[in-house]
């Protein structure tokens, strides 16, 4: 689609969506949101910015193909899933890391939790991407 | 092969020189356990492996477990040494060494095991890896198709005998084989004793070949030479036979394992025996007659006295070094000639006099001549036969096939070396004598059928009595071996299989060609196998096609209609309740997304567009997310509604390339509407059903009470998703790659394109 008015648009608005569908995964484990939902979104903007620009455009914006995305994100899943067994639980227990804070809990929760839904946003955006770029380009 | 010719000294690779040594030192130490066995004892090791179902890696040495390991391992040093030459120079001789060695690594532990499941592990270990070596020539159709037919015929037995296990650990309450041999008079009072005794014995005449599943023995010798005398007549093919000496003290002593033993055994016996006299093919001949022995084992342990246990196990050991030494001795002669005809070869002492030693000291001990350990085992077997309920048909199996090993002794051993070389193949280099690597094998494996037959006390004492004992379950259960046991019916029994064996061995030619034409107008079970192969292919391809139309309107249909009957039965078995219905609470933002959606349903369903049905199902779909977001579930109603705006987007690319909606499909529009109208309504009547009764909140409670505590958060569906069930999410986001992969491959096949 040659619109200059919504190429020009899109590269704001995917800067927009891409930072929100990280806000959307970061928040997920306390308020509507998470891995699934942050990787809809993140492949939206991309989609977009798609049909903006063209696939040459938002491959290279990509940088990586967006199966390779979406085969690294199973495997940081897998991976956060199997951590569990170093710490002798059965495989997929979340592990927990607080950082600072005291009893009031309130630190730098960091866990495979997160780093599996990082997996998941991984592959939700990966293959959608994987699906439209084949649309775009081959039909 | 002539690969030496090129390469003398490559033998020497690792590849060479490893599989030898590994199986020498695994030999070294299970002799160091004959002295603890021979006493009576036993050696048991034990590691956890699944607690949880109380199956553990657990390994006894006991006397059969112990011969069999001896066996393996020291008929594998021979064999590995001989195929250390064989092989050398050949480009994938480090593929080879490593499927030898995992085969013997494999065998080991299924003699070795203690426990059903780990047995049954190695037991198919076995299979897979026999694969593989038959199949090694994987350049020959023929090669791939032998290797294929032995891993079907066999698995099928292993999954049988799986089952089989299954229902011993059910009745007995352990998977320890120990432990199970102690509960035999359970087992035989079982009501399943019948199903498990058919399971079991599915299992073990596959691997053993007994007819009629014995056609993928001789197919099998489409492997290398040293493959067949390793496994294919001392190793893989005895696994039947270990298991049924395994489970004897279970198992035996029914009249159903008499008489089915019996009937496979001695069938399998004289049969192969017949048909070894047809063959041309040395190493087909052998095959067969490896065939014979294992019935013959197969039979002797139908009958519950201790002459057949003794004459099975004596047979079982000699059995083992004849039948290797004359492989062996065969692949020195195809390896010198190039020919394995047996109507083409002769006169081959001069040029190979120690290929030939061997070969008459295997024989010797086939055709159970003295003073060969051959023919203690004869006699016994004579014993064996004449102690039995039914001493005349046992003798007579036993006797035809003791014939026929006499006759084809001396075509496979006397033939070739001494007899007419005027049909030799012109060779244009001088036939030499084999290399010693390949010479080993042979010479020690036939010495020692004549050293036992000399010290019948050694092998008795170090062998015959632990497993017998093992076997039976009880000590001093086996009968003594003697060469001389002075003048009995056996004797003369002997005396006649010598006469009627020299006659069969004269008349072999024309016995030959008779029993050709005979074979060809019998029924081949290696067609009717193909038969079978090909009629279930034509049964799969006749299911995909039904089942794989291709269209997806009829996908949808199928899919829909299942759905339908599925919950149309349970709501009529179960019957309805619906509830009290009343509007009377239903507010006007309701009313409005109930209006929203039936239009996109309108709109879909009348337009001809397919962007416009796409956009009317987007609305559909804007609606179910509106009705989340009102009901409390933002998550649901966010997912429902990118997934709505991406769907839209992925349709219109695609559908701006596509004709109009198919005019063909108005003719089904009535069947559609009538489908859709029904899952409709029958979902909605089951929601109001299940709403109109109490909810069970159980789940619900449980989450919301665990979800902050146990997994740091609040959102019960995200921790729902990524730590409680955290592996259904892997399970999914694995689909979700492996679609789009699928998706991108088939889209790109599409264009023809070679994209990368």
């Amino acid at each position: 689609m040659n619109s200059i008015i919504l190429s020009t648009g899109a590269k704001i608005v995917v800067a927009i969506l891409l930072v929100f569908s990280v806000f959307m995964l970061l928040r997920g484990h306390n308020a509507p949101g998470g891995g699934f939902i942050g990787g809809l979104i993140g492949a939206s903007g991309f989609v977009l910015y798609t049909i903006a620009c063209g696939t040459t455009e938002a491959r290279v914006a990509l940088r990586l193909k967006p199966e390779t995305i979406a085969i690294i994100g199973l495997g940081i899943a897998l991976l956060a899933g199997l951590s569990a067994a170093f710490f002798g639980e059965p495989l997929f227990t979340g592990q927990w890391l607080i950082l600072g804070g005291g009893e009031d809990g309130k630190g730098l929760p960091l866990s495979t939790v997160l780093a599996f839904d990082i997996g998941v946003y991984l592959v939700v955006m990966g293959a959608i991407l994987a699906l439209v770029f084949a649309l775009e380009e081959e039909i | 092969m002539a690969h030496e010719t090129e390469h003398p000294e490559s033998w020497r690779s690792p590849a060479g020189i490893l599989p030898p040594l590994i199986a020498a030192v695994l030999f070294g130490l299970f002799l160091q356990a004959v002295p603890e066995i021979s006493g009576g004892g036993t050696l048991r090791f034990a590691l956890p492996w699944v607690p949880s179902l109380g199956t553990e890696l657990a390994f006894l040495i006991d006397g059969l477990s112990l011969t069999f390991a001896l066996l393996i391992s020291g008929i594998g040093v021979l064999v590995m040494l001989f195929a250390a030459r064989y092989m050398a120079g050949h480009p994938q001789h480090g593929r080879f060494s490593l499927y030898l060695t995992s085969f013997m690594m494999a065998m080991l532990g299924l003699v070795l095991a203690d426990d059903l499941i780990s047995l049954f592990v190695f037991w198919e270990l076995t299979t897979l890896t026999s694969y593989l070596l038959i199949g090694f020539t994987h350049t020959s159709a023929e090669a791939r198709r032998a290797a294929l037919q032995a891993l079907l015929v066999t698995g099928t037995g292993g999954l049988a005998m799986l089952a089989g296990f299954l229902v011993i650990g059910s009745v007995t309450g352990t998977t320890e084989l120990s432990a199970i041999r102690a509960q035999g008079d359970i087992l035989r009072a079982s009501p399943l004793y019948l199903p498990i005794l058919v399971l079991i014995l599915a299992g073990a005449f596959t691997k053993s070949a007994q007819v009629p599943f014995h056609f993928w023995l001789p197919n099998a010798m489409a492997a290398p030479t040293p493959v067949s005398a390793y496994l294919h007549s001392a190793t893989m093919v005895k696994g039947g036979v270990y298991l049924l000496a395994r489970f004897w003290p279970s198992l035996s002593g029914t009249d159903a394992w008499f008489w089915s033993l019996m009937i496979a055994g001695g069938v399998t016996t004289v049969f192969a025996s017949i048909i070894s006299m047809r063959q041309t093919d040395l190493k087909q001949t052998l095959a067969y007659t490896t065939l014979m022995a294992l019935g013959a084992l197969v039979l002797f342990l139908a009958a519950p006295n201790p002459y057949a246990v003794t004459a099975a196990v004596t047979f079982l050991v000699i059995h083992s070094f004849y039948k290797a030494a004359l492989f062996l001795v065969i692949g020195c002669v195809d390896h010198a000639c190039g020919t394995r005809d047996a109507r083409r070869l002769g006169g081959l002492w001069r040029a190979m006099p120690l290929t030939a030693l061997a070969a008459a000291l295997a024989a010797a001990s086939m055709a159970g001549l003295p003073p060969f350990l051959g023919f203690i085992g004869k006699e016994l077997l004579y014993k064996g036969a004449l102690d039995t309920g039914v001493p005349e048909t046992f003798t007579a199996f036993i006797f035809a096939a003791s014939a026929l090993m006499f006759a084809v002794a001396g075509i496979v051993a006397l033939k070739p070396f001494w007899g007419s070389a005027a049909n030799m193949p012109d060779l244009n280099r001088p036939l030499r004598e084999a290399p010693w690597q390949m010479l080993a094998g042979p010479l020690v494996l036939g010495a020692l059928g004549l050293f036992f037959g000399l010290q019948p006390a050694l092998l008795q004492h170090v062998v015959v009595d632990p497993t017998v004992a093992a076997v039976s379950g009880m000590a001093d259960y086996a009968k003594e071996l003697h060469l001389w046991a002075g003048v009995n019916t056996a004797l003369y029994l002997s005396g006649a299989t010598y006469l009627v064996g020299l006659v069969l061995y004269l008349v072999h030619v024309p016995l030959r060609s008779a029993l050709d034409g005979l074979g060809k107008r019998l029924m081949s079970f290696d067609r009717l196998w193909d038969g079978v192969l090909a009629g279930l292919r034509s049964l799969a391809g006749g299911v995909t096609a039904i089942l794989q139309s291709g269209d997806l309107n009829r996908y949808l249909l199928t899919v829909f209609a299942v759905i339908a009957a599925g919950l149309g039965l349970t709501a009529l078995r179960s019957g309805f309740d619906l509830g009290p219905i009343s509007f009377g609470d239903v507010e006007i933002k309701y009313i409005a997304i109930f209006l929203l959606a039936l239009l996109g349903t309108a709109l879909a369903v009348a337009t001809r567009s397919r962007i416009a049905a796409i956009a009317g199902l987007g609305a559909v779909g804007i609606g179910v997310a509106l009705v989340f977001l009102l009901f409390g579930a933002p998550d649901l109603a966010i997912t429902q509604l990118l997934v709505e705006m991406l769907v839209v987007v992925l349709f219109a690319v695609a559908a701006l390339r596509l004709p109009l909606l198919d005019q063909k499909s108005v003719r089904f529009r009535p069947l559609h509407a009538a489908l859709a109208t029904f899952v409709g309504g029958l979902v909605t009547a089951i929601l109001l059903a299940a709403t109109s009764r109490p909810l069970d909140l159980r789940l619900t409670e449980f989450f919301e009470k665990a979800s902050y505590p146990e997994a740091h958060g609040r959102n019960v569906v995200n921790v729902i998703l990524v730590d409680f069930r955290a592996f259904d999410t892997f399970g999914e986001i694995s689909v979700v790659t492996v679609a789009a992969l699928a998706a991108v491959a088939l889209l790109r096949q599409r264009r023809g394109g070679d994209r990368t």
